[in-house]
């Protein structure tokens, strides 16, 4: 495993991580993980109104060829599961968005016995774009965050992802009860 | 050792890799507009490729899911060297022998096969309804492709895509000299290119993009500068054969553009076909069109 330790020098990208840095920022394909409600707001944000595409974020199909993981909503402790097997699949640098009030501190579903309520003690957030929903405002707003800390080298989730994989791990376990997951090698 | 060769080589990839992401750029900014959108910058495929070839790949499935891209790769470069750029350029010349039509025809099929391969293994079920799919619809376009370019061959005797080139210097571009198989060739060129209604390969919303649904990072990039280099070989072989050649970059630029943007067009305002409504598609007027240009290149050495 190839691991550049970014985190150390945040502050002094050499000129082949910046021009690297600057093609990542402008180029974000989407996995939209469309849990909950706030699916609702991707397709306003992807087409003619709003047209997320001039930005560079386009749709990507399958978790291989994506690079940001947006979460739209609430999660179940079931599709927590699917939610990490596709976050392992994809492929680094990865960025996760977690949208909406649901991902950040449960939402309306706070006290329900089966969904999660901070998606960030299970896979790292980059970005977290509050509201119960956020319009396609908010939610550009949210990307272009992201990419500011792509830019900077500060959405560096993948890379705590990797080096806390055992407390991650531990955490996911606790909520999702039947751990039969297949181990990869990313 | 024939230096001015090798920098003909690099300079012909560089040009095809260039001009087939610019192409893709634009297409995708027309998409927009149609669409009443603003669309990405023009320049945004190379921010692609450049952002997937720095991101790491760890997929493993087994040696031929990483021997196919490379070998699309290939496939597309070796293509592009045998097709004539300019019609009478030094540079350009390349590997371009005679009788290299008919050789062509095999080495356009070989970089679908490679990805056929190397998307098999990867187990996806829907890759593999891709890789089903493309072949079947490489069955369905071949036809009136060969019809059209077999035409061309009977009714001139000339096997070599540069004898082409000089005999369109004498009778004027074969478009005109030969209508109907100039009609088969572009209907088949539509189906070539992929683009909707014949995506039915790399369908987004229903197959998952089909065979590269498993290829992810510097494998995706590899794809899409085949991809580019491809279309750039494609569109040069088509303006060699049919629309006489350039005998200068611009030329060439505006000659390919063209043809580029018929398929473009058509596919914006085209929904998707289904795999054998594609094939009857292929099979009926442009087949149809491909057999009265045989005949009338039978009528015309009769």
């Amino acid at each position: 495993m190839n691991i550049n330790p970014k985190i150390d020098k945040k502050d002094s990208l050499t000129i082949s991580e910046y021009i690297k840095n600057f093609a990542r920022k402008h180029s974000l394909f989407v996995l939209a993980y469309g849990t909950g409600c706030g699916a609702i707001e991707i397709p306003p944000t992807m087409t003619s109104r709003y047209d997320a595409e001039r930005f560079g974020i386009r749709g990507a199909a399958t978790p291989r060829q994506a690079d940001v993981l947006l979460i739209t909503g609430y999660l179940a402790t079931k599709t927590l599961k699917r939610v990490i097997r596709v976050y392992e699949q994809m492929q680094d640098p990865k960025y996760v968005i977690g949208f909406g009030s649901c991902t950040i501190n449960g939402g309306m579903y706070w006290d329900s016995y089966n969904t999660i309520n901070s998606l960030d003690k299970y896979i790292p957030v980059d970005v977290f774009i509050n509201g119960c929903m956020p319009r396609p405002e908010a939610v550009i707003s949210g990307f272009v965050k992201l990419q500011e800390y792509i830019q900077e080298g500060k959405a560096d989730g993948w890379l705590k992802y990797q080096n806390n994989i055992e407390e991650y791990r531990a955490n996911q376990k606790r909520v999702i009860k039947n751990w039969r997951m297949p181990d990869y090698n990313w | 050792m024939d230096w001015s060769l090798i920098l003909g080589i690099i300079i012909t990839i560089i040009t095809a890799f260039t001009v087939g992401m610019f192409y893709g750029g634009i297409s995708r900014k027309v998409t927009a507009r149609i669409q009443n959108r603003v669309g990405p910058p023009i320049w945004q495929n190379f921010l692609d490729v450049l952002k997937l070839y720095s991101k790491e790949s760890a997929i493993h499935h087994g040696w031929m899911q990483h021997l196919g891209p490379l070998w699309a790769i290939t496939a597309s470069t070796a293509t592009l060297m045998f097709v004539p750029i300019l019609n009478n350029g030094q540079f350009y010349e390349n590997l371009n022998f005679s009788g290299d039509l008919i050789f062509l025809i095999y080495m356009m099929v070989l970089g679908q096969l490679g990805m056929a391969l190397g998307a098999g293994q990867t187990g996806n079920p829907n890759s593999a309804i891709g890789v089903s799919r493309g072949l079947s619809q490489m069955v369905g376009y071949k036809v009136p492709w060969l019809l059209a370019l077999v035409a061309i061959m009977i009714q001139f005797k000339v096997t070599s895509i540069t004898g082409i080139l000089e005999l369109q210097n004498e009778i004027g571009w074969l478009m005109f000299a030969s209508p109907f198989a100039f009609i088969a060739g572009l209907l088949a060129f539509i189906g070539m290119m992929h683009y909707a209604p014949f995506d039915i390969v790399f369908a987004p919303s229903e197959l998952a993009s089909g065979p590269p649904s498993e290829f992810g990072g510097k494998y995706l990039g590899l794809m899409m500068t085949s991809g580019a280099i491809f279309t750039f070989a494609k569109l040069v072989l088509f303006v060699d054969i049919f629309l006489g050649g350039a005998s200068n970059i611009l030329e060439l630029l505006l000659k390919t553009f063209v043809i580029y943007m018929i398929p473009v067009l058509y596919g914006i305002v085209s929904p998707r076909y289904r795999t054998e409504q594609s094939i009857r598609y292929f099979w009926g007027w442009p087949t149809f069109f491909g057999v009265i240009g045989m005949l009338y290149a039978w009528y015309m050495i009769a």
